[in-house]
């Protein structure tokens, strides 16, 4: 890893290599000259608007749409009915009403028998303008016959609970994975209940249980989703711009849902105004644009409304958890085990690897040396929005992370023992690594116990605590909560891993043009990542071209290899690396034009940044610059070396990356009203080599925002008829910059050892681990009070009705 | 009807439906996408625009409320080619990514500072406390902002 | 994003013009004010007025002055505006510490005073604010005008007493020296309508209380005030235990309805919790007179 000071600068003051870096997207969107999907245009476009059900659960009787057609400025109007009749000659399905969820279930695009949550897609009209299409919705009737829905995850399995999938054939609402079960296990199960059972019935040992939910949250980019597709009837080309995460997984999806055939399918993803998980899946939306564009042979647009967005896209967790925790009283971890019912809401739309139907969620384990772990997941239907893996949760991470930093603090309460005392006597070892966890994981790299004693010299960890103990005794309550958090992420090896069948290993491209400026292709999308700008710095980095001469490209199908896009923290560790890979082939190739134009054996010379030379000559050289006018010229070349200065690459990582870190949260607490504020937050983030520290901080800072509004206010919760309580920005509350405090973050390297240029990958990693630390320190804040547990998010409310030993249940509406 | 406004220095006037939100004027009308919309109830601030010099939500407003005032868009921060020092502060101090929040953002911040050229940290959190950014966590908006106030002269930024 | 119905627009140029133009549309007519509260109600589709009355140009309706002992704030007066009003911040802290946890700073820039009153959302904090003052409304329509109290305003939830055809054109409110007010609101997050809200005033004589207001919103109490707790601590000694029996006697006397900001039992709480910390902060603020 190459320290920042020996960075050289190029001409425009960037460094050659890694360090800060202003970002060249900058320039367009402080300008407000970005371009976004809401912001094309094209001839004689349509505008389109969905209309949902008032219902989380009823049977569609009869729909009338005479009155909506008739409006003038309305095109067509689209039901269920009618894509149910248009036949479809492919694998996933029999007809355009129902499309293939990345889970290998089947979900809706209209409704047809049934509606199964509020906010389903039912009809689609398709007008001169969004106003009118929305006039339109207006003058559909829809004869709906309400039928009970089951809104208690709880309560879906009971005998007498309403079957929502009867389309299906089910008798139940027990979800069967794409593995073909209904309960997922992971860890050495005798082992770990063996232990527990002994703990229990040794008086030196204490065994603690607790319930645990992470509930149902919304990822909320701040661009809704959208697409404008044009199928182009004289061409037998479609052409969609959409808000895509994975253009061309997209690409491959759409080819098996639309039949028409990859070759003639573009997907151009423009800039995106965040991702976060919500934009990898693909919406009944985007599909009815496409039929739209069938139908009235023009481009249509469909941009959905934020309470669209809320209540029908992909939401994420949904966990209720049971975790209990085995251990001495002196404090070392002896067991964990985990048992999760799963809400998925009507459709399994889940987003993961096909092998890994709950995620990388048992990875829950966590930092920590003990030798048995186990967990089951089982998944139920319920009348609510599909989902579930979204919201930067590098594939149920989230989840696991907080479940055992959560029940560790429980632990710590159980036995008195400070919780830093209690996770640095457990956290693994450096060398312990690579460590293989209990359930399989093999961690790459870490030195877990010097980026825990960073982060509480930042902290003042024993100051706080001596604080805290003078302000208890005037009555004031704050609160230290500390979160420890390895996650894996990288996704992965094509062996192991793969989306709807498609291997999630990357390609990509890069060429050198004669003038020696570079163009790189990849198949990953940024979303506000900074990819053209820190590829570019890759590049620099194995090559020497100035980052200013590296042109990145993205986001268009076209004119991008394929790739598995970007989400889960992959793009550095499986682009990232195929970037240093690929720029590697164009220096060897250097080598041998640089030996052709030098007359010496490629064997004499030696790399320094941007330069081939001759050992012990270093007069004699060339740099990459000339190389690459070389490679295009009439030099001649050895017997079988080809010409040009390009090169492309597949990237099939051998193993996932294990960037982590440990957070520090100081909170203050008013028990009189329950209103908590975050006085400070300490993050360091050990995420291996750091491209662009700027970049880096950037991506943990909007990571830890993310961990104050789900640990203290994002919450969408249902009541018992099926209202969607969290369907606007009025119920669903986002933190702003009054809540979050002035973040303090620091880091450690610890590459990875397997990974070209040692990253690992950090855009996940503070969503991942500071809702724990929220939570922890409110916890500790109230413990005096004798709380336990409570769930987020901890409004207010929930925090006073905590201290007053009732504890409002999150998930439902509140009584 | 007819609404005729101006629009960074520009008059304009369009046949539009009276209930034409003033968002849906300025990007489909007047052509300026640089403003943008993330909701249906006026919290997420990404529509903020001035109007005779002050910060408004056009998402909330009517295109007839604006007819014959002054509306100043992104686009007409930056003066003969040079950036605004905001504008600049954002690029030097990261306070962006995605880029959806941000003209809202800068509009908001630019008008903060012409009424509060040394403000502290909480009255430059508070400022912005009617929008939200999904990305930033904020604090490099904040220091954008801060960047901005100290430097108020043209700076060498290449952005 | 969600777009209105289709609607009719036109712009008052004055209090008479707009009473006019109400009397020529009829009742599916509304009056435009800052159109934060009714642009986003149609917006849903859950209002649709045929006419929309833009009154921004009725100059009649706006200004803050002092009118014998009486603050008069007109009914186009924004947000923003009564938050930087040097002659309310000079006479009652209350105005700036509510206005402070309004909405947000871009939203107060357009919310108006009459806009918020007749909208009259139970949880509206200028409505606390207004019945704690006791100050009072002016209503306009063709045939004159009338006054009348805040505390007899509210008819219930979003409904007033300003009828089809009238306007409500300014706010009053008594000047009281050497009172102390404070205002006292808890929320989800910034912005966020109020879990509960309780704004107070106090004015201390001789070692007791010889005048106060206590108005509590978002909590269900009766035109947004407590009367019975305000005589209760009338001629009373503002001790810690004669304000924890007013806040006592102010929470009994509301009716807070459970919801995602809270449980019942929780906006009970803050309406005794809150009205304790206004009734103080008050009481400290006067005495600093």
């Amino acid at each position: 890893m190459t320290a920042v000071e020996e960075v050289p600068v190029s001409a425009a003051g960037n460094p050659i290599g890694f360090g800060n870096m202003r970002r060249v997207e900058d320039a367009r969107f402080i300008r407000g000259q970005g371009n976004y999907v809401d912001d094309v245009t094209l001839p004689g476009m349509l505008h389109s608007a969905i209309l949902r059900s008032p219902y989380a659960h009823a049977r569609i009787k009869s729909i009338d749409a005479s009155a909506a057609e008739a409006l003038p400025g309305v095109h067509a109007v689209i039901t269920g009915k009618i894509l149910e009749g248009i036949p479809r000659p492919d694998l996933l399905g029999n007809n355009f009403a129902w499309m293939p969820t990345l889970s290998y279930d089947t979900q809706a695009v209209l409704a047809t028998d049934k509606v199964r949550f509020q906010g389903q897609e039912v009809a689609f009209v398709i007008a001169d303008s969004h106003y009118i299409a929305k006039d339109a919705l207006e003058l559909i009737d829809v004869d709906y016959e309400p039928l009970t829905p089951v809104m208690d995850a709880k309560r879906a399995l009971d005998p007498d609970a309403p079957v929502i999938r009867d389309d299906k054939g089910f008798t139940n609402n027990l979800i069967v994975d794409a593995l073909g079960k209904t309960e997922f296990e992971s860890g050495n199960k005798e082992e770990t209940r063996a232990a527990i059972a002994a703990a229990q019935a040794d008086p030196n040992c204490v065994v603690v249980t607790q319930e645990i939910m992470y509930p149902r949250v919304h990822p909320a980019p701040l661009e809704t989703c959208g697409a404008v597709s044009y199928l182009d009837k004289v061409t037998g080309q479609l052409t969609m711009y959409t808000t895509s995460q994975a253009p061309h997984a997209h690409r491959t999806v759409y080819a098996m849902v639309s039949g028409l055939p990859e070759h003639k399918i573009r997907i151009i993803s423009p800039d995106i105004g965040g991702g976060f998980g919500n934009k990898v899946g693909v919406y009944p939306g985007y599909v009815l644009s496409i039929v739209g564009s069938i139908v009235t042979g023009k481009p249509v647009k469909w941009m959905e409304d934020r309470s669209e967005n809320l209540m029908s896209t992909s939401f994420a967790r949904d966990y209720h958890m049971t975790a209990t925790i085995a251990a001495t009283k002196e404090g070392k971890i002896l067991a964990v085990e985990v048992d999760v019912l799963a809400d998925h809401g009507a459709f399994n739309g889940v987003a993961q690897p096909t092998k890994y139907p709950a995620g990388f969620f048992h990875i829950f384990s966590g930092s920590y040396d003990y030798p048995n772990a186990y967990c089951k997941v089982k998944a139920v239907y319920t009348n609510k929005a599909p989902g579930g893996v979204a919201y930067a949760c590098s594939f149920r991470i989230t989840e696991a992370a907080y479940v055992i930093e959560r029940v560790v603090d429980c632990l710590a309460q159980e036995i008195n023992m400070d919780p830093a005392d209690l996770r640095l006597k457990n956290l693994l070892r450096p060398e312990q690594f690579p460590y293989k966890s209990p359930t399989g994981w093999e961690y790459d790299s870490g030195e877990y116990e010097k980026t825990m004693r960073v982060a509480m010299d930042m902290a003042g960890y024993d100051e706080l605590r001596r604080e805290q103990a003078e302000k208890r005794e005037r009555g004031e309550y704050m609160g230290i909560g500390i979160s420890f958090f390895t996650e894996g992420v990288g996704a992965g090896p094509r062996k192991d891993m793969d989306i709807l069948g498609l291997g999630m290993a990357d390609g990509i491209e890069l060429r050198v043009h004669p003038t020696g400026k570079a163009q790189l292709r990849l198949s990953v999308q940024s979303q506000g990542q900074g990819h053209e700008t820190t590829y570019a710095q890759i590049v620099a980095h194995e090559l020497g071209i100035p980052p200013e001469d590296i042109e990145v490209i993205h986001g268009d199908t076209d004119n991008t290899p394929f790739g598995l896009g970007t989400y889960g923290s992959r793009s550095t560790p499986v682009s990232g690396a195929a970037a240093a890979i690929v720029s590697r082939k164009v220096r060897d190739r250097a080598k041998i034009v640089a030996a052709a134009a030098l007359e010496c054996s490629p064997d004499d010379l030696e790399w320094t940044l941007g330069r081939w030379s001759v050992k012990g000559d270093p007069e004699r050289g060339k740099t990459i610059s000339e190389i690459a006018l070389l490679s295009h010229s009439s030099l001649e070349l050895p017997e079988g070396v080809e010409g040009h200065l390009d090169a492309t690459a597949v990237y099939n990582p051998p193993s996932l990356t294990y960037p982590y870190g440990c957070y520090i949260c100081v909170v203050d607490v008013d028990p009189g009203t329950g209103q908590v504020k975050v006085r400070r937050f300490i993050a360091v983030d050990d995420c291996g080599t750091r491209i662009n520290p700027m970049i880096v901080e950037g991506q943990v800072h909007g990571g830890l925002a993310d961990g104050i509004g789900m640990a203290l206010m994002e919450l969408i919760a249902f009541d018992k008829d099926g209202n969607n309580l969290g369907g606007s920005f009025m119920d669903y509350l986002l933190p702003t910059s009054v809540e979050c405090p002035n973040w303090e973050t620091g880091e450690t390297v610890t590459p990875s050892p397997h990974h070209p240029i040692g990253a690992k990958g950090v855009g996940e990693s503070a969503t991942v681990g500071s809702p724990a630390a929220i939570v922890n320190a409110v916890i500790d804040a109230i413990s005096p009070f004798g709380v336990r547990h409570a769930d987020m998010p901890l409004t207010p409310a929930n925090v006073w009705r905590a201290i007053q030993g009732n504890p409002i249940r999150v998930d439902m509406a509140v009584e | 009807m007819e609404v005729s406004m101006t629009i960074n220095g520009n008059e304009i006037t369009k046949d539009v439906e009276p209930r034409t939100l003033l968002v849906h004027f300025i990007r489909e009308d007047a052509g300026l996408r640089g403003t943008h919309w993330g909701c249906d109830t006026s919290n997420c601030g990404t529509c903020v625009l001035w109007v005779d010099g002050e910060p408004v939500k056009s998402c909330t407003m009517l295109a007839a409320q604006a007819a014959g005032h002054q509306v100043t868009t992104i686009e007409g921060i930056e003066k003969g080619g040079e950036l605004d020092p905001v504008q600049k502060g954002f690029v030097e101090c990261h306070g962006l990514q995605c880029g959806f929040c941000t003209p809202g953002m800068i509009m908001t911040a630019r008008w903060f500072l012409d009424n509060n050229p040394k403000p502290s940290e909480l009255e430059i959190r508070e400022a912005i406390s009617g929008q939200i950014c999904r990305c930033t966590g904020y604090k490099n908006i904040v220091k954008a902002i801060q960047w901005a106030a100290e430097n108020p002269a043209t700076n060498e930024v290449t952005a | 994003m969600q777009t209105p119905a289709a609607v009719d627009y036109v712009r008052a140029t004055s209090v008479a013009h707009a009473l006019s133009l109400l009397a020529q549309h009829g009742e599916e007519s509304r009056l435009l004010a800052g159109g934060h509260s009714l642009l986003p109600m149609m917006k849903l589709r859950l209002a649709r007025p045929e006419v929309l009355i833009d009154l921004q140009a009725v100059a009649e309706l706006r200004g803050i002055k002092i009118e014998g002992d009486e603050i008069v704030v007109g009914a186009m007066v924004t947000h923003a505006e009564v938050m930087n009003s040097p002659i309310l911040t000079e006479h009652y802290a209350i105005f700036r510490e509510a206005e402070k946890v309004i909405a947000d700073p871009i939203v107060r820039n357009k919310g108006t005073v009459g806009g918020s009153m007749c909208q009259a959302d139970p949880s509206e904090d200028l409505s606390a604010v207004g019945s704690a003052l006791k100050g009072s409304v002016v209503i306009q329509n063709a045939s004159g005008m009338r006054t009348v109290p805040i505390r007899e305003f509210h008819e219930g939830p979003y409904e007033t007493k300003v009828l089809d055809g009238e306007i409500l054109t300014e706010v009053r409110f008594p000047i009281r020296p050497s009172s102390g007010s404070a205002y006292e609101k808890v929320e989800r997050r910034v912005g966020d309508w109020p879990v509960a809200s309780v704004g107070t005033f106090v004015t201390v004589k001789g070692g007791v209380v010889s005048d106060c207001g206590i108005g509590l919103t978002a909590v269900g109490a009766e035109h947004f005030c407590s009367p019975q707790a305000e005589a209760f601590l009338v001629g009373k000694a503002p001790t810690a235990e004669n304000i924890a029996a007013a806040a006592e006697i102010a929470a009994a006397g509301c009716n807070p309805s459970s919801d995602q900001r809270g449980p019942a039992d929780y906006k009970k709480h803050l309406a005794k919790e809150l009205t304790v910390r206004a009734l103080t902060r008050s009481v400290a603020a006067s005495q600093g007179d």
